[in-house]
């Protein structure tokens, strides 16, 4: 039998340092702007956000103009598009309405979606402020954050998701029972 | 370039044949060669999807009812796209790697040749193949149920090999992949699996990668759920935990009965479903048949298939056509006899860590019936076809 060791267990307890191949000269070396420019990753604490700020009433109008037509005046959905609001204590009812408001761990996931793949015609349209504002906005359709909130990059990984303890990271998945092999 | 086949084909077929006065009842000479071929005019196996307002996102299903062997070719290989197919120029598109590494680099698709590459069989399946058999629903056949599944040879270049030829500084434990479709899809793998056997790879069935499949370069990242197999690759990112992108902090995630979540559950675990009889096909004579399908893991090799006739009260061990592939598709097979009877024709399969393939009743008393953010991911529950006393096929 082969011991069911999990990749993410043994990531969160073993690093790895390796040298470099000495003397290799495979692909190019980017530059220090060049690497800035393409880094767009987002970590929860607030890592990698770009500076910038938006308010709620900016976001509303963003939102209007850029996101309604699928997405529905209040966040509600525009089948097939799903709900960005709503579902707010469903996460454990029999009919579960998961949004970014009732289900998303943090807000730093809204922006980092919003801001790569959003809107879905023109992914990358949107400036970094147009992009705080409207995850203001959508977060205060729900009242996670105030009718006059701003948010930066400083304030919007503080910001407290109503789910954001609904998750856990298993060493691997939970073995169904099964019967023993006839 | 001359092209030499026409001028030969209608010299034989034509000239010489008039001009030494050749009885004209003889067989006719055949098609001309040709430089990239084709099917035969009378297969019309094809990958199947719904129109919808967006074309260029959501999914196309292989047809597992026509596959033969384990390998799927690449024109029948299960799509699963979120902003289209970009058009990458492979002597301009360009991986970039950094973070945690010494040597940040970016190469292009021939540059990253220069490195030592490995060809390896694997399948892909989506996170929600067979979800409508979670959810309880009748499907049309094996297409629609399991479809979000192919198995191919995969070339490339080993991603461990790639990040020794970097470096990794102090702290390096994730590796984030993203790429260059419009909505640059992101996701996060832990460097442990990312050492392991995670390729960059870039053919696929001995040819360069076909666009829909990532070309010029993708991660094929064996027994895990395919979305994080990133297409078009654009930069993988060393860092010191995961990203938390959309696709892994909320969708992706499996809701269970207790309401709470769980994150980077990775592992398509062990599953195989009958291909033949399966609907839409029909046993047009009695006698003797064979029952053939498709097993596989993302734990490991397949060891065992079992297969019954009678809708799970008795099980005869399946044949299995094993290359010993892990992560790969196995072939099984059982011969039956049929004489005009109803049958219902299941498959139930091990893997070499031991685990069995659950019946839908364990898996749901398990997970629950409450769906998650994607629907239902990671079903691996038993099929069953019901053969009716004329021979046709169906579900449920």
């Amino acid at each position: 039998m082969v011991e069911r060791t999990s990749a993410v267990l043994c990531t969160l307890t073993a690093g790895l340092v390796l040298a470099a191949s000495p003397d290799s000269n495979v692909g190019r070396r980017p530059s220090d702007a060049e690497i800035a420019a393409a880094d767009q990753t987002i970590f929860p604490d607030g890592r990698g956000l770009p500076r910038g700020s938006g308010s709620v009433k900016t976001g509303a109008v963003v939102y209007r103009e850029q996101c309604a037509a699928c997405h529905g005046p209040r966040g509600e959905g525009v089948d097939p598009f799903p709900a960005v609001a709503g579902g707010l204590g469903s996460v454990r009812s029999a009919q579960p309405n998961l949004t970014v408001t009732s289900y998303w761990p943090n807000a730093t996931v809204l922006w980092e979606y919003t801001r790569r793949a959003m809107p879905y015609g023109a992914p990358g349209s949107l400036t970094v402020d147009q992009v705080y504002a409207v995850s203001a906005y959508i977060l205060s359709l729900d009242g996670i954050v105030g009718p006059d909130a701003v948010l930066d990059q400083r304030s919007l990984p503080l910001v407290r998701m109503p789910n954001a303890a609904g998750f856990f990271v298993a060493p691997a998945r939970e073995a169904i029972p099964t019967p023993a092999r006839k | 370039m001359h092209d030499f086949s026409v001028g030969r084909r209608s010299f034989f077929a034509g000239g010489l044949g008039l001009v030494a006065g050749l009885p004209s009842s003889g067989r006719t000479l055949g098609e001309p060669r040709r430089a990239y071929g084709e099917r035969a005019p009378a297969e019309h196996a094809k990958r199947f999807f719904r129109a919808s307002a967006t074309p260029g996102t959501g999914t196309s299903r292989t047809p597992l009812q026509d596959a033969l062997g384990i390998i799927t070719p690449s024109s029948l290989h299960f799509e699963s796209h979120h902003s289209g197919v970009p058009d990458l120029d492979p002597a301009l598109h360009e991986l970039l790697v950094h973070g945690l590494v010494e040597r940040p680099i970016a190469l292009t698709r021939n540059e990253l040749r220069r490195l030592p590459t490995v060809a390896r069989i694997h399948f892909l399946e989506c996170a929600g193949n067979s979800w409508q058999l979670h959810a309880g629903k009748t499907v049309s056949g094996v297409q629609e149920s399991h479809g979000l599944i192919s198995c191919n040879e995969w070339t490339g270049v080993p991603l461990g090999t790639l990040l020794r030829e970097v470096g990794l500084r102090p702290g390096a434990r994730w590796v984030v992949a993203e790429g260059g479709d419009a909505s640059r899809h992101a996701r996060s793998i832990p460097l442990a699996k990312a050492m392991d056997d995670v390729l960059v790879a870039f053919g696929q069935n001995g040819e360069p990668l076909r666009p829909e499949q990532g070309y010029p370069m993708r991660l094929l990242v064996p027994g895990w759920e395919g979305n994080v197999s990133v297409k078009w690759l654009r930069r993988l990112h060393v860092t010191d935990a995961p990203a938390m992108t959309r696709d892994e902090a909320a969708k992706y995630t499996d809701l269970g009965p207790d309401g709470r979540a769980q994150q980077f559950s990775f592992e398509m675990e062990v599953k195989s479903v009958v291909v033949s009889p399966s609907p839409g096909g029909r046993l047009e004579r009695r006698g003797p048949h064979q029952v053939s399908g498709l097993a596989w893991s993302g734990l490991g090799r397949v060891t065992r298939v079992d297969v019954s006739l009678d809708g799970g009260s008795t099980w005869k061990e399946a044949a299995l056509e094993d290359r010993g592939l892990p992560k790969a598709f196995t072939r099984f097979t059982l011969p039956m006899r049929w004489e005009g009877e109803e049958l219902l024709v299941q498959s139930r399969a091990w893997d070499e860590t031991g685990a069995r393939q659950p019946t839908r009743e364990e898996l749901v008393s398990a997970r629950g019936l409450r769906e998650g953010p994607d629907g239902f991911d990671h079903y691996n529950g038993i099929t069953g076809w019901r053969i009716a006393r004329d021979g046709t096929v169906r579900h449920g």
